[in-house]
């Protein structure tokens, strides 16, 4: 989208541009949505004749039509649509968990300098710390249950956010804060109406890291501890030896992916609509 | 309080709650003597016994020079990359389709397909796969910051007749390096979850491999040594980094403060 923004303000400001320049425009606007078609499609192809040529053998790599053929075929089974509910089901409690956490606790580190540098060391140390390497301590606490895949997306998405959302709490203007003083808000009015909106920008972004983690999670804890989801189906599909199953979970995962990112994108433009970062440059 | 009294405060506490979080989970093992928690003490002595340094060059060696070498190559390739497409919008336009499906798959879902198509299970596969996931920050990052560069600079150096390779050594590869080091502190912390992930299937050495091992012949003392080195692992690497990262952003700190934002 800020490709067609910066198109746009190329575009000269005055009311009738010339036929020249608009027909520009238009081949550009055209252009703009053919060639990532275009794009794609040459991969699929590629994908294509280099499985059939035997480039890459079959067995390895199933053609592109083998692969989308057995997607569309698990697509008409109850099971795989229980699967896939079920990763997005523990993708979705993870997030909503770890921003239910690490919002409020943010807050209170954020605004308190104080508490903020006692809990800095600790906060440093176990932010960094690969959740997967948690695994196997599941496995002897939880054991291979929903609550262990919600546990690791809750542990793996709480750090990003926790840290966006002190960022954001401490990057609030104190000149607002200020006038909202002299102008009598209480404590609990200043930060519902100026802390808390001066920090979404941050705690978003802090929500995207997230759900990005949150999802790796999900899947691992699938995949290795075998609880329900698109991550147990891989896992016997590849146990089995049936490659072309395990390329049809893949494109799953990777569309579930974007999905999730599409959506966020979406609802970060109705959300943040009234900041500067999503409002486009008024030539 | 003075404000003094209130700065000591501050430090005292910045020091007494790590401590305190310690002594809280030696007690708590102690008291609970779980074999599954077993004491913190203990797991420190196990860390000594097992990670300084007898089995350092086995386990440890292995892993970093999977994180080492996969970071290194998403690096080179990510700038190489970004800086041309970050500079052309119609390559851009071709190229976004795939790294937007690509950096959104979690990267385990394509551990089966690593080792079918690569045909390994060791060092190949792990820095091949470290390498393809760290690469889309750094990617992206580097796209980003070449476009967001003041189109007037460019316009200026090619006035001034600099050449393409000169404008992109001198102006465009510094102008973007703040975030492409950005870029790079992002995919340092996916490197090493990835080499634990990646270690977890289908390996037969490394730090993951012995965390998941130790689990699964019970030994629990190394399974929690193994989890405080990926732990401290994550953090050394994390902290490394920022001290390179402020030795050669130097300058554009300094031009940031000294510069009205």
């Amino acid at each position: 989208m800020s490709t067609e923004a910066l198109g746009a303000s190329e575009s000269p400001a005055s009311a009738a541009p010339s036929p020249a320049a608009s027909r520009r425009l238009r081949t550009d606007r055209v252009l703009g949505i053919a060639l990532p078609v275009v794009s794609v499609l040459l991969a699929l192809v590629a994908w294509e004749l280099i499985s059939r040529s035997g480039l890459i053998s079959q067995r390895d790599l199933p053609a592109m039509s083998t692969a989308f053929r057995e997607l569309w075929s698990m697509m008409t089974t109850q099971g795989f649509w229980g699967a896939y509910w079920e990763t997005v089901r523990g993708w979705l409690i993870g997030i909503v968990l770890a921003t239910l956490l690490a919002v409020p606790i943010g807050i209170i580190l954020g605004s308190s300098d104080f508490l903020g540098s006692a809990f800095r060391v600790p906060i440093e140390f176990l932010r960094p710390i690969p959740s997967a390497a948690l695994i196997p301590v599941l496995f002897l606490t939880i054991g291979s249950t929903l609550r262990s895949e919600i546990f690791l997306a809750t542990f793996g998405a709480f750090w990003p956010l926790l840290v966006q959302t002190i960022y954001g709490v401490r990057d609030v203007d104190p000149l607002t804060t200020d006038t909202g003083r002299s102008f009598g808000l209480g404590r609990n009015e200043r930060l519902l109406r100026i802390t808390l909106p001066s920090a979404v920008p941050y705690i978003w972004t802090g929500l995207r890291i997230a759900s990005s983690i949150a999802l790796i999670l999900a899947f691992t804890a699938e995949l290795f501890m075998g609880t329900g989801g698109l991550g147990q189906r891989m896992n016997v599909a590849d146990s089995f030896g049936l490659t072309s199953q395990v390329y049809a979970l893949a494109l799953a995962v990777g569309f579930l992916g974007i999905g999730i990112h599409l959506v966020l994108s979406a609802l970060e433009k109705r959300i943040l609509h009234w900041h500067p970062s999503q409002r486009s440059v008024a030539s | 309080m003075t404000p003094r009294t209130y700065r000591t405060l501050k430090i005292a506490a910045e020091i007494v709650v790590p401590i305190a979080i310690l002594l809280a989970w030696q007690l708590w093992t102690v008291h609970a003597d779980n074999p599954n928690f077993p004491r913190l003490s203990t797991i420190l002595v196990e860390f000594r016994d097992m990670w300084l340094f007898s089995d350092f060059g086995t386990d440890v060696v292995p892993s970093l020079k999977r994180i080492a070498l996969g970071f290194g190559i998403a690096t080179v390739l990510g700038v190489g990359l970004g800086i041309p497409l970050g500079m052309s919008r119609w390559t851009r336009s071709l190229a976004m389709p795939h790294v937007e499906y690509w950096r959104a798959m979690p990267p385990p879902a394509l551990l089966p397909i690593s080792i079918v198509l690569l045909h390994s299970i060791g060092d190949v596969q792990k820095v091949s796969f470290i390498a393809f996931f760290c690469l889309f920050p750094i990617l992206l990052n580097t796209m980003d910051g070449v476009r967001a560069i003041d189109p007037t600079l460019i316009d200026t150096a090619r006035s001034f007749n600099v050449s393409r390779w000169e404008r992109i050594r001198r102006l465009v590869f510094p102008a973007a390096l703040p975030q492409i080091s950005a870029g790079m502190r992002t995919s340092l912390s996916l490197a090493v979850i990835i080499m634990v992930v990646s270690e977890y299937f289908s390996s037969t050495s490394g730090v993951g491999f012995v965390l998941l091992n130790s689990k699964n012949t019970f030994q629990f003392t190394p399974m929690w040594a193994a989890i405080l080195l990926i732990g401290l692992l994550g953090y050394l690497l994390n902290v490394l980094f920022m001290l390179a990262e402020r030795r050669i952003l130097a300058w554009h700190r300094g031009w940031r403060a000294a510069t009205p934002q």
